[in-house]
């Protein structure tokens, strides 16, 4: 392939995944609201389209006609800036998470992933450490104090469970021998799905996306009774959108990174052995890979409107003292595994 | 023109206008973004020079961790203080230009007296494979064990270090 194929070809499967993440975006948003409908014994948006199908285009327009409001004492450039990092940061990092395996297409090889770096995960936690400024900045330009503390509450709470994160991941990478999130998805072949193989580090993973998206119950840097809006109280109309598709889309790369690391990505386990031919199986192995996303989606949900929020001291006693030492405890496990097992 | 040179020159342009930006912003906070910036073209350049773990080491820890603690400390301290230091005694201003010329002219000797590349290889395959995580991780677990471990074991100390000091009663 010469170097504009695999431009062409790259910027094809960037638009793709842009428009498919804003349209799966605004469809979580009303799944959000159903979803706590149904737990609340409500009945949700009704109103506009059928079930209320509507109802995210009627949101997103409403926000974009708002007036675009700036406080008087904000730092304006950096006001602006920051939803700005934020959307980057969450869109940026899709481009390494593989959703299916390679297939040929037009004569081409195309891998079902932008880019196939071989060291994709580092790639992704040195994306979401990047995360925090968004939220920093947003916090400290706007000049109120409700944002400043949010901004602030946010990287502390990002930067204690990014730790537990980080030594959760590699438990991963010492079975799986490779920082590539393909090869990661290869390795879980069959029922080797590393949730099965190393729940610990799968619950300190889970419990730290959600730390790391801001979603409830670690959704301090919000926190209304206390906060008002947190880091996005000075925030209206596109900006104060981009912060909402910001979380949204850290919601479903969070979910994505679950997926791909613990629950065995694209895989369905002995596929191989069905004797189906290869077009079937690529598109069941996508469907896969969608659907377990999805699930992951809908737990991020459940959880939401089921449990209350930490008092800030407890977030930092469960990073610290429980999540950081579980997840050191799973490294020393997949180590037992990897000695007295030969995994 | 091949690809390398444009992304170099670019790469190039962002470092030094942000390094410049940096030192010259009044506001703390402003400098420090610009710092952030010149993290990132830099790991771009690293990224140039085959070297990807360490450019992406380069942003997980300077810009991911030790700038968001530079922050979290600007943004709560009143920096005004520092400010008028500067402005009200001219003596500091002088030592401060004396200084960075002394630097300056020592840095810019060190690089037209040095030949940087006169160790490169020009073996394409083996500078691509140098950079990897997997040739970066057999050196530190073969050849560079000891330093590495005791690197290791300071900050572990360092680490005990900084809870000491900031728990002032320690129970």
């Amino acid at each position: 392939m010469s170097i504009w194929e695999v431009i062409i070809i790259s910027l094809i499967k960037i638009l793709l995944i842009v428009v498919l993440m804003l349209l799966t975006v605004a469809y979580l948003v009303y799944f959000e609201r159903k979803i706590s409908a149904w737990i609340q014994n409500r009945k949700g948006p009704n109103r506009v389209g059928w079930h209320g199908l509507l109802q995210p285009f009627a949101d997103v327009f409403k926000l974009l006609l708002k007036e675009d409001i700036v406080p008087e004492k904000a730092n304006k450039a950096l006001h602006t800036l920051a939803p700005f990092i934020a959307l980057f940061v969450a869109f940026a990092t899709y481009a390494v998470i593989p959703i299916g395996p390679t297939i040929e297409l037009f004569g081409y090889k195309i891998n079902l992933v932008v880019a196939d770096v071989n060291i994709g995960v580092l790639y992704v936690l040195a994306l979401t450490s990047l995360g925090v400024y968004g939220i920093t900045f947003a916090g400290w330009s706007s000049g109120s104090k409700y944002s400043l503390l949010g901004g602030v509450r946010s990287s502390a709470q990002m930067i204690s469970y990014e730790v537990s994160m980080g030594f959760s991941i590699a438990g991963v990478l010492l079975l799986s021998q490779s920082l590539s999130p393909t090869k990661i998805v290869e390795a879980q072949y069959g029922w080797m799905w590393n949730a099965i193989l190393q729940p610990i580090g799968f619950i300190t993973f889970v419990v730290s996306a959600f730390a790391e998206t801001n979603r409830l119950p670690f959704d301090l840097p919000e926190a209304e009774p206390e906060l008002v809006g947190g880091y996005h109280t000075e925030y209206s109309s596109f900006k104060f959108a981009g912060f909402f598709l910001a979380e949204y889309a850290n919601m479903i790369i969070a979910s994505m990174m679950i997926t791909t690391l613990y629950l065995g990505g694209y895989q369905i386990p002995y596929i191989d052995k069905l004797g189906l031919n290869q077009t079937l199986t690529v598109l069941l192995q996508v469907g896969a890979f969608l659907f377990k996303t999805a699930f992951m989606l809908f737990f991020f949900m459940w959880v939401r409107w089921s449990i209350p929020r930490f008092r800030y001291d407890q977030l930092m006693n469960l990073g610290w003292k429980v999540m950081f030492p579980l997840s050191l405890l799973n490294i020393v496990w997949v180590a037992v595994l990897i000695m007295v097992f030969r995994l | 023109m091949n690809i390398e040179i444009i992304l170099f020159a670019v790469l190039a342009l962002v470092a030094a206008t942000s390094s410049v930006m940096m030192i010259t912003r009044k506001n703390a906070v402003i400098s420090a973004v610009f710092l952030v910036l010149n993290f990132f073209a830099l790991a771009g350049l690293y990224l140039l020079l085959n070297a990807q773990f360490i450019a992406v080491v380069q942003v997980i820890v300077y810009a991911g961790a030790i700038m968001v603690l530079f922050l979290f400390v600007l943004m709560l301290l009143n920096t005004e203080a520092e400010h008028q230091l500067f402005i009200d005694k001219r003596g500091i201003k002088f030592f401060a230009i004396f200084i960075a010329a002394f630097v300056f002219i020592e840095i810019a000797f060190l690089i037209f007296k040095s030949n940087p590349s006169k160790n490169l290889s020009p073996d394409q395959a083996a500078s691509i494979n140098s950079g990897t995580i997997q040739t970066i991780g057999q050196q530190l677990y073969t050849n560079y064990l000891i330093p590495f471990e005791v690197s290791g074991f300071l900050l572990l100390a360092a680490t005990i270090g900084a809870l000491v000091l900031a728990k002032k009663k320690f129970e």
